[in-house]
């Protein structure tokens, strides 16, 4: 565990520039300073469309200053494979130069990982190619103008969901346990100690690591820019977005989210979903069963949990 | 030149293989560093034995990646280029089809990389024979494309690319294509060349900064591909395509020449092959492998005394303009076969549109007729071609065209259909 003054001194050095054309209150732009102040500079990033394609900049500028590829909106974790076996072949060509040090990251929004890129995520996986890929979720296609993807919540209104989205979100952190691969995490873009944290161990584990990363959207939730934080917290404490890890297939509850393993603790989901406007339209009746998946899936998650003690 | 990580080091040897095979030797000759395939039929055995190479420690250092999809080959071949490294892979058909999006990516990213096709038809119905209007699909996306009619130049055309497609002032993608099954997957006499030979032949492998324009380095950071806006630089970047694989024509002749040079075997200039077309009044411009028999066709007929030559095209893209134009003022009559299709266009064949388009405005009045066969791997026989042959010697005698064009194409072979 490390404190915050020694996470604040190590991680003063900035990788994504001041001076990129993120929204403000932008909850991608947060995830990726924090997450490449853990991996530092030895780390070359691969973005499938979507919103980062653009926050960069406009060529010629660009607000990275590290190696970093734009790729197609599908092929985030294949482009990374490939770019990973490179920095193999390099490291036995050219061996003690540090290509084996290389880190290979995926920043990807939640439409390029878990609809068009799930394929390719999912073959990496299953090969257990030696990347880190990050699902940075804002729960809709913001790039293109706020349309569903399978990451939305239900009743989200989106621009394809007029009148609110009729099915639930896809939970992909549990699509890549089934793959085995040696360490998946969730995170909140309110949580950076606990986002650094995880970086920093995921970028020592060698294999297909894979973390989720709650990151609210001012624009595409309707709040404030001012409330990026708070919306991300409010996920947390009412228990619908749970912290984790799974290292070897070993789950354990982060400890920004331990604290809700008590649903007494737990604050109300309203109280969440009344603070964006795009769930303005939820029914009293869906709202009652929204709160009822928030139990189950804490139940799931620690009897998971409960059966790996025993 | 490249230092020799290889423990097992190639002799010059012939060996008696499938076409796909001299594929997968072409790569392992050039030293490619990271392969990634994915299997269709008729390439599979390119994959087959490449996995056979890389895991029986034949190619040291070289990193084989089967991915689950071509459209993840593709992408995966050009995050290894970017990382400055050869590639290599093969497909067909279907799964070039499937990899469009990232064929664009490639040349974009003006990357080397060489890719086998062993070209089938396109589905549906489901086609698995040769055709190539595969790789013919492909040619609007600043990739080079060529045609190989035997083995030999299959393993031979490979390793010309690698050194065209790695030359600095060209840096561009390039297919090999080759009919599926009729050399995919039959067998003879390949010469796999020494070692030593193709190191002196071919550039050396990047070295540790990669390419020069184009790099993945935390010490010297570069972004690629980021948005840019219509009056940034974008149109410049298109034409600059079109402008390399205009001059990229005669880095195609000289890396010809030097293979002539290196290891003893031509194929005309690189961009076409002629054969007896010196005194010829009648020719036909052909591609892949039914090259190879209308060469005896062509012979043949000399036999009988007919004044007839034939032009093998090698290179589709880029389009060998002048040399189609010195050509067809040899002939009063030229027939330009596609074993492909080019739906809606004027003639229906790619090639033969290309060459018409060719001679517009120059005073040549050299009759062309675009003609049609082995669609889909239909079998064209050597009586078949020498009938195409006296169709286009007709032609000079009566000035007379056929009867049975369709929309002024010869489909030969076609089955009656109402
Ligand atoms: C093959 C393809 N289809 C569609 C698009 C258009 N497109 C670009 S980004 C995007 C949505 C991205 O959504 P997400 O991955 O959630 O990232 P976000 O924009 O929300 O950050 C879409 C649909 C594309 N670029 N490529
Ligand atoms: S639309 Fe949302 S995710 Fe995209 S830049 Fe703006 S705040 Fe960030
Ligand atoms: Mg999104």
């Amino acid at each position: 565990m490390v404190t915050i003054k020694e996470t604040l001194n190590e991680a003063c050095e900035e990788y994504f520039l001041p001076g990129n054309s993120c929204c403000a209150g932008c909850g991608l732009e947060i995830a990726l300073r924090w997450a490449m102040k853990a991996l530092g500079p030895k780390t070359a990033l691969v973005t499938p469309a979507s919103c980062l394609n653009v926050v960069i900049g406009l060529w010629p500028k660009t607000a990275p200053n590290f190696p970093f590829i734009n790729m197609a909106f599908a092929a985030g974790a294949s482009a990374a494979t490939g770019v990973d076996a490179a920095f193999k072949a390099k490291a036995y060509r050219f061996p003690n130069q540090g290509w084996d040090k290389m880190t290979t990251l995926v920043f990807a929004g939640d439409g390029g990982t878990t609809d068009i890129g799930i394929q390719a995520l999912s073959g990496a996986a299953e090969r257990n190619s030696n990347i880190l890929y990050v699902c940075y979720d804002n729960e809709a296609y913001m790039n293109t103008g706020i349309q569903r993807s399978s990451s939305t919540p239900h009743s989200a209104i989106t621009t394809t969901t007029p009148f609110g989205k009729q099915r639930y979100k896809k939970n992909l952190p549990r699509i890549m346990e089934a793959h085995e691969i040696p360490y998946i995490a969730t995170c909140s873009v309110s949580e950076p100690l606990d986002l650094y944290e995880k970086f920093k161990k995921a970028k020592d584990i060698e294999g297909c690591k894979y973390i989720h990363i709650l990151a609210p959207c001012p624009p595409g939730w309707g709040y404030g820019a001012e409330d990026t934080i708070e919306m991300a917290r409010l996920a947390i404490k009412s228990g619908l977005w749970i912290l984790y890890e799974v290292e070897n297939g070993v789950k354990t509850i982060s400890k920004a989210s331990k604290k809700y393993v008590d649903p007494s603790k737990r604050i109300p989901l309203i109280e969440y979903l009344s603070k964006q406007k795009r769930f303005r339209t939820v029914s009293e009746q869906q709202l009652i069963k929204l709160q009822e998946g928030i139990d189950k899936s804490w139940k799931v998650i620690l009897s998971e949990i409960e059966a790996q003690e025993k | 030149m490249i230092s020799k990580t290889n423990n097992i080091i190639q002799k010059r040897e012939t060996k008696i293989i499938k076409g796909n095979v001299a594929a997968a030797y072409a790569a392992k000759s050039a030293r490619v560093q990271m392969i990634s395939a994915y299997p269709i039929t008729p390439q599979t055995t390119v994959v087959e034995k490449l996995s056979e190479f890389v895991d029986g420690g034949e190619m040291p250092g070289t990193q084989y990646i089967k991915v689950e999809s071509e459209h993840s080959v593709m992408a995966s071949v050009i995050g290894a280029s970017i990382a400055g490294t050869r590639t290599f892979t093969a497909t067909s058909g279907q799964g070039l089809f499937y990899m469009n999006e990232m064929i664009h990516w490639a040349a974009g990213t003006r990357l080397p990389i060489v890719t086998a096709i062993a070209s089938r038809g396109a589905a549906p119905p489901w086609n698995i024979w040769a055709d190539f209007s595969d790789v013919i699909n492909a040619r609007d996306t600043g990739w080079m494309s060529a045609f190989c009619a035997t083995h030999q130049e299959i393993y031979d055309e490979i390793l010309m690319s690698y050194k065209v497609c790695e030359d600095y002032d060209v840096l561009l993608p390039k297919f090999v294509a080759y009919g599926g099954f009729i050399l995919s997957h039959t067998s003879k006499p390949v010469i796999i060349e020494d070692q030593d030979l193709v190191d002196q032949y071919l550039p050396p492998l990047p070295d540790e900064k990669g390419w020069p324009q184009i790099f993945l380095d935390p010490e010297r950071p570069m972004m690629h591909g980021n948005l840019i806006m219509p009056s940034g630089f974008y149109s410049e970047f298109r034409m600059k395509i079109q402008d390399t694989l205009m001059k990229t024509k005669d880095k195609i002749k000289i890396a010809s020449k030097e293979f002539e040079k290196t290891f003893g075997r031509s194929y005309g200039n690189g961009l076409i092959e002629e054969f007896n077309m010196d005194d010829a009044d009648v020719g036909i411009i052909i591609y892949g492998d039914l090259a190879l028999q209308m060469e005896q066709a062509v012979e043949e007929l000399r036999e009988e005394g007919y004044k007839v030559g034939m032009v093998k095209l090698r290179h589709y893209r880029p389009f060998p303009t002048e040399d189609i134009r010195k050509i067809a003022k040899k002939v009063e009559v030229l027939g330009v076969m596609d074993r492909a299709t080019a739906f809606g266009s004027p003639t229906g064949g790619p090639v033969s549109g290309d060459v018409l388009s060719c001679l517009y405005d120059t005073g040549i009045t050299t009759k062309v007729l675009p003609m049609m066969a082995g669609i889909g791997g239909r079998e064209v026989t050597l009586v078949q071609q020498k009938e195409e042959l006296k169709t286009l010697i007709k032609i000079k005698e009566t000035g007379e065209l056929p009867n049975n064009l369709i929309h002024g194409t010869l489909w030969d072979g076609i089955l009656e259909v109402k």
